[in-house]
């Protein structure tokens, strides 16, 4: 494997913000309750994660107790800070030392800039569940300014995300992770757009298989919108983290009966959704309006002509992750 | 609340009493089954004063009627006899991690009274909260608590009585389930519906089927082989899963209502079992489990390893699957029309 397509992030923050369980949830298809197990990281976790085919994943948990933090930055700093393609740093909302929080950042930052300047940086403001709900945005906002500045001083652009283990916002930020890291993100946008002269879908959505991350995704409605000029979609602007979130949960209720999610077809009141294996690593779903009175003697003929459908387009797919 | 209103209830069957010392999980209980609350958010739950009812209309229309610990039901304004002389069932709560000595004569004094108004009531007995008690520890409870029940019972003359006892905690399906049976045991039309639904195991070869009040996630009625609760999980939370999905693309399109007045999702897993959930009437959703083989297949479903293979076997089962749900559709389509009669029925006769 070539180094191009090993990828090494960094997950780092105060002991206690919520990293480990992230990356579990994430990850290891654990629910949010279960992290409550979690005991604090000892030094560095690594995981080795393959993702999209040919790219593969380095994920060094720090463990985030002073005592590590400071090794990082005096006898380990090159060892981690070296050829770092991501940083993940994670704040904890509730925290009461918010002053030291900061600071440890800029010192992260100042290692970075030293040997890693190319890194790339995503902040989540983390535990959002605990603010109360008309707060949350002030409180981002103020945040990330503050981290904004800091993170200027040293030549870096960041990235933030309010999140929480308990919805979905955890998704919507993962996958915005994720997606930063893959190189060929507009051949499968092409492609979608491409299956779609074919099907006809209101919407269709890529997701990496194990994470359920959206990688790619196709809305009628937004086309629409960009021709006529109209605005946004009526649609819920947060459907494509909820969804990896329902599957998510669905893969845990399954894993009682000691098996794996395959396929779901739901004709429901209002569209019929398909989500099916696409390739090795990505699932399909795609989201059809219901047309016609008529539509319970179409339904079987249509689920037969999508399903098919999925299988041809599968060879394409297949192609571009394979770096083609 | 109106005293008058709570008390006059149309049919006398579907009415559940649920009774216990105060703190012991009632309205925790009505708040998770009825209104899918939190179980995390009960501890801000207040203490209830008043009887209160929660209405539940599903196949049959039931109401459950908490009645606060620290009533005194034998004080002459409450005319705690009529109450009792309208109920199908008796819920009482006994909370597991307190000490249960009070609550047990406080029981089997309620039981002498129930009994003495309504001898055909039921009498249930949840020992509630059990996920503060280990495994070994929770039978030994039940074991402890049936034993002085049935003691004091014979005290007061009553041995005949039937009692029947459920370990339940809001924090897993054990409350759900138990629940569950206590309905079942009020809806006349259990035995044909129980009937109907092992005709359609039987001709759709179903491993197994649970008719659900979406709401609540209670079942009302399945067929006749052992419930297994990790089963009875998946096919609940698979109701949450469709759920959720579909209204995900409910827009407000008003060009585009809905037209379907029927849900339907099948879902495969890889070991060769499909779920199958219909939508029925008055709220209620078939949820089936289906296993279907792979044809000539004598190694089992998953160990095949080489490729062209397990192409072949997987485009054996994808048609046996179409096959057996073409027939699925159309014996569920059967059962929901014997459905709908079944409730035209207990409607002219209530
Ligand atoms: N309310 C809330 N709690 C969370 C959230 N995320 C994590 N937690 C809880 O926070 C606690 C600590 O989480 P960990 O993931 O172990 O923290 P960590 O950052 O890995 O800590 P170290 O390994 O010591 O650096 C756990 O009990 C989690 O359940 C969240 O979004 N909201
Ligand atoms: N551990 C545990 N606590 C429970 C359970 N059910 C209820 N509780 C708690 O018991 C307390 C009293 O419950 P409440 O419903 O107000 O009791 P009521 O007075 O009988 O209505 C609340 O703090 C609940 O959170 C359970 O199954 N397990
Ligand atoms: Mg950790």
């Amino acid at each position: 494997m070539s180094n191009a397509s090993r990828k090494k992030l960094l997950l780092m923050g105060r002991s206690g913000s919520g990293k480990s369980s992230m990356r579990s949830i994430i990850f290891s298809n654990y629910s949010a309750f279960d992290t409550r197990r979690l005991g604090a990281t000892i030094d560095v976790e690594h995981s080795h994660l393959r993702f999209l085919g040919n790219m593969s994943l380095n994920l060094w948990d720090c463990g985030g107790q002073d005592v590590f933090m400071d090794n990082y930055f005096t006898q380990q700093n090159s060892h981690i800070f070296k050829m770092c393609e991501v940083l993940i740093y994670v704040f904890d909302v509730e925290s009461k030392e918010v002053l030291k929080d900061i600071e440890i950042f800029q010192k992260t930052l100042a290692n970075l800039a030293k040997f890693s300047k190319n890194c790339k940086i995503f902040i989540l403001l983390h535990k959002m569940d605990l603010v109360q709900l008309d707060k949350r945005e002030e409180l981002f906002t103020i945040m990330m300014k503050t981290l904004i500045n800091q993170s200027l001083k040293y030549g870096f652009q960041i990235k933030g995300f309010p999140t929480s283990i308990w919805d979905e916002s955890l998704y919507k930020a993962w996958s915005s992770i994720v997606c930063s890291l893959i190189p060929n993100m507009e051949h499968f946008e092409k492609n979608l757009l491409k299956f779609n002269d074919i099907i006809e879908a209101e919407e269709i959505i890529l997701f990496e298989k194990t994470t359920f991350l959206v990688i790619s995704h196709f809305s009628s409605a937004q086309e629409h919108n960009l021709l006529t000029g109209a605005g946004a979609s009526d649609l819920d602007p947060k459907r494509f983290e909820k969804i990896s979130n329902i599957i998510k949960t669905y893969k845990q209720s399954v894993s009682k009966l000691r098996t794996h999610f395959q396929s779901l077809v739901l004709h429901g009141s209002f569209s019929s959704i398909f989500i099916d294996v696409l390739t090795d690593n990505m699932y399909i779903m795609i989201v059809l309006p219901n047309k016609s009175l008529e539509s319970a003697v179409r339904d079987k003929d249509e689920e037969l002509l999508i399903l098919d459908n999925i299988k041809r387009a599968r060879k394409w797919f297949e192609k571009i992750e394979g770096g083609k | 609340m109106d005293s008058h209103t709570i008390l006059t209830p149309k049919n006398n069957k579907a009415n559940i009493l649920l009774m216990g010392l105060r703190r012991g999980g009632k309205s925790s209980i009505c708040k998770v089954v009825f209104h899918n609350m939190q179980p995390l958010d009960t501890l801000y739950l207040e203490s209830t004063s008043k009887p209160t009812t929660e209405k539940f209309h599903s196949l049959i229309d039931l109401s459950v009627m908490e009645l606060p610990g620290q009533l005194n039901y034998f004080e002459p304004s409450y005319d705690s006899a009529k109450i009792f002389s309208q109920v199908g069932a008796l819920v009482y709560v006994i909370d597991s991690q307190d000490e249960y000595l009070n609550a047990l004569t406080n029981l089997s004094m309620i039981i002498e009274y129930a009994y003495k108004i309504n001898p055909l009531i039921h009498i249930e007995v949840l020992i509630h909260k059990i996920d503060g008690l280990s495994e070994d520890y929770r039978l030994d409870t039940q074991r402890d608590i049936m034993q002085r029940t049935g003691d004091e019972l014979l005290d007061l003359g009553l041995e005949g009585v039937q009692v029947s006892f459920y370990l339940t905690s809001i924090f897993d399906h054990s409350i759900y389930e138990a629940f569950s049976r206590i309905i079942q045991k009020l809806v006349p039309e259990l035995p044909s519906l129980e009937n109907m639904l092992d005709n359609l195991v039987q001709y759709s070869r179903l491993e197994k089927v649970f008719l659900f009040d979406v709401n609540s996630k209670i079942y009302v009625a399945t067929d006749s082989s052992p419930v297994d609760i990790q089963t009875y999980e998946v096919c609940a939370e698979f109701i949450d899963i469709t759920i959720d999905l579909d209204s995900l693309y409910e827009n407000g399109d008003q060009a585009r209502p809905a037209i379907k007045d029927e849900v339907k999702c099948i879902s495969t897993l890889q070991n060769g079992v499909t779920l199958y959930l219909r939508q029925m009437i008055r709220g209620l959703a078939l949820v089936a489990l289906v296993r279907v083989d792979n044809e000539g297949d004598v190694y089992g479903g998953d160990k095949i390893e080489d490729e062209e293979n397990g192409n072949y076997y997987q485009s054996c089962r994808d048609k046996n699957l179409q096959q057996s749900l073409a027939i699925i559709d159309h014996n569920v389509n059967v059962f929901k029309q014997g459905l709908e009669k079944v409730w035209e029925h207990s409607r002219i006769r209530s």
